[in-house]
């Protein structure tokens, strides 16, 4: 396999600009797609999302809590945890009909996940989520959306002091769906939040996790397995912002491309300010491209503002299933459909195997080989 | 007893610009179970070529003859086909594939030969013996294919392969090259360990006469500009190591 290092370094001279954020849809400029937070994007596949809509659908779905657990549908409450940063995600702040709420009472220790099924019929909505683990409660929370929609979303997540959240959003839409979505989460003083985000179907889905730290001590994992089918474009743009002292971060997020025009882009920032002394952060980028036609952008952005940190790197490879190693594995009686299962299944285990719930663990699995199993430049 | 054929074998390369160089040039060979057969010859000569055409491997085109196992037309089967049929090919550069784990890949490939996945209750066993005794740390099992092996570590899990897959055919493709002294004893002595089978039988393509000391053939052939030149019994080899393939070299029109 060739690896290839394709990235840029974060300007870690002067002070780096804050980044924009405004509730005022009207603060964005209709993007032209020369912005640098559009330039990877697809807007012609968007257009619709840019000016504001009467909604014609919503997610509407069942939640499986245990005891511990509460959900409503409220008027729309944001929770102030997500500042927009695009013209999207601050249109669907202002104008989402209403707020889907889930909390876990502090103190609660989940004997079982939380499973919210999310499907959306054909049409155009604006999604506002909030998910809040109270103070030194314990909980995982799996969000599993599916069907056809155009959907633009945020997703405020907000992990009291010494809690602990484990959250899967996956994106398993059916193939002509798009969906922006803005996750944003505030992790409390010695909190913990893991977020995964899995991204299979979807014909454009961009997802911007934003994590800030309330408190010292906090640690936020953020895990990401995406495969792009032909023609299907999943962005991935992260924002890790330490503000406060003595927290860490963990990133590892794994693409694998697969057809004509699949993309992948992976965008990941990631922001040490002076008052985070004793930061510890990593992130890490790996795309499996596994056919011509093929694209995976990568471009991770460490500034540094303290040198009194704990550690900070990160790394990106894109890297090819090329005809040799194929040759390799089916010289030792390995069929070529089993090789490319193996080296997929492998490329994506370590990930995978932390999905807290084995049915979904066995369904993204088996979602992930079928996918692969569709002939290349054939229907995603 | 297997046999493998090898009929007037002409065998081409592709170029990058598209262009096809012929390399094999009618090669005749017959391996038989239990024998073990050195191809030697200078480089470029073509040995690995020879190789790797009968494996399958996709940059060689057949313009002509015949590979048969066991009377069974090897060229028209697909390169996992070959390998399920009893051929096996040690690599000169065995390549690594990122993200599936030595023992991963073992099971699989030892599943697809044999037609049914190894016992649970004996595997573990078998493969922790067959790293063991070529000396590679029972811990490789859980790296990634052949991912920052070393050359010798890389030559040593090819010689695993060949104990754990049992092939009716094994090509061993300069397997010497790059291995100290060590490293040499301990592969050669697993290559004997499937000779002593009397089941298999070897290719064992070389360029010095080195590994000769420790696997012992039956049979040498000298291999020049895409044939075979001069055949003999293992004497050949040491007139090869006190001459050089000079003379062949000059027969064949000279070195360049």
């Amino acid at each position: 396999m060739t690896a290839t290092l394709a990235h840029s370094h974060g300007n870690r001279t002067g002070t780096p600009p804050e980044r924009f954020t405004s509730s005022d849809p009207d603060a964005f400029e209709v993007p032209t797609g020369r912005e640098e937070e559009w330039r990877f994007t697809p807007l012609r596949r968007l257009r619709e999302l840019f000016t504001p809509f009467e909604p014609t659908t919503r997610i509407t779905g069942e939640v499986s809590a245990p005891e511990g657990v509460s959900w409503a549908i409220e008027p729309l409450s944001p929770a102030g945890v997500l500042a927009p940063a695009d013209r999207v995600s601050a249109l669907a702040l202002q104008r989402a009909p209403q707020s889907f709420v889930l909390r876990v009472a502090a103190g609660a220790r989940l004997d079982d996940p939380v499973l919210v099924t999310g499907v959306a019929s054909p049409g155009i909505g604006y999604e506002h989520m909030v998910i809040e683990v109270g103070e030194r409660a314990q909980a995982t929370v799996v969000v599993d959306y599916r069907g056809s929609a155009t959907i633009a979303e945020n997703v405020e997540i907000l992990v009291g002091d010494g809690g602990s959240l484990e959250l899967v959003s996956v994106q398993g839409w059916d193939a002509d769906a798009v969906h922006l979505s803005a996750h944003a989460a505030r992790i409390g003083r010695d909190a913990h939040l893991r977020h995964m985000a899995v991204n299979l179907g979807g014909a454009v889905v961009r997802l911007s996790p934003t994590v800030h730290f309330g408190g010292p001590g906090g640690r936020a994992d953020l895990i990401g397995v995406a495969f792009a089918g032909p023609g299907q474009h999943l962005e991935t743009r992260l924002y890790i912002d330490h503000d406060q002292p003595d927290c860490s971060s963990d990133v590892l997020y794994k693409n694998a491309l697969q057809g004509d025009d699949a993309r992948t882009v992976w965008i990941g920032d990631v922001r040490i300010r002076p008052v985070a002394t004793g930061t510890n952060t990593f992130e890490l980028n790996r795309n499996l491209v596994l056919t011509d036609g093929a694209r995976a952008d990568s471009v991770p952005n460490l500034e540094i503002e303290t040198g009194e940190i704990v550690g900070a790197g990160h790394a990106s490879a894109t890297g090819r299933f090329d005809d040799e190693q194929l040759f390799y594995l089916m010289a030792r009686g390995i069929p070529e459909a089993e090789a490319r299962k193996l080296v997929v299944r492998g490329f994506f285990a370590e990930l995978l195997d932390k999905v807290p719930v084995p049915e979904l663990h066995d369904r993204l699995v088996a979602t992930i080989e079928k996918r692969l199993a569709e002939v290349a430049g054939g229907p995603a | 007893m297997s046999v493998l054929e090898i009929r007037d074998l002409h065998v081409s390369v592709k170029l990058p610009d598209g262009s096809r160089k012929p390399i094999l040039a009618g090669v005749d060979l017959t391996v038989g179970a239990g024998q073990t057969h050195a191809i030697m010859g200078p480089n470029g000569s073509g040995k690995s070529t020879l190789a790797y055409s009968i494996a399958g491997h996709p940059k060689y085109q057949i313009t002509g003859g015949q590979v048969l196992l066991d009377g069974a037309d090897v060229l028209a089967m697909t390169v996992d086909e070959r390998a399920r049929a009893g051929l096996f090919l040690a690599m000169q550069y065995p390549v690594e594939v990122p993200g599936v784990s030595v023992a991963n890949f073992l099971r699989t490939a030892k599943t697809a030969i044999d037609g049914e996945a190894p016992k649970l209750r004996t595997w573990g066993k078998e493969l922790t013996g067959a790293m063991t005794r070529l000396g590679m740390d029972p811990a490789f099992a859980q790296r990634n294919v052949n991912e920052g092996f070393s050359g010798g570590e890389k030559k040593r899990h090819e010689i695993v392969q060949l104990e754990l897959l049992k092939p009716k055919v094994a090509i061993l493709d300069e397997t010497d090259s790059g291995l100290d002294i060590d490293a040499l004893r301990v592969v050669s002595e697993g290559v004997n360990r499937v000779r002593e089978q009397g089941d298999t039988g070897v290719l064992l393509i070389t360029h010095y006469t080195r590994i000769l000391r420790y696997v012992k053939p039956d049979f040498v052939h000298v291999f020049v500009a895409g044939r075979i030149v001069e055949e003999g019994g293992p004497e050949l080899a040491e007139k090869l190591e006190a001459e050089g393939y000079e003379r062949y070299l000059s027969g064949a029109g000279g070195r360049a």
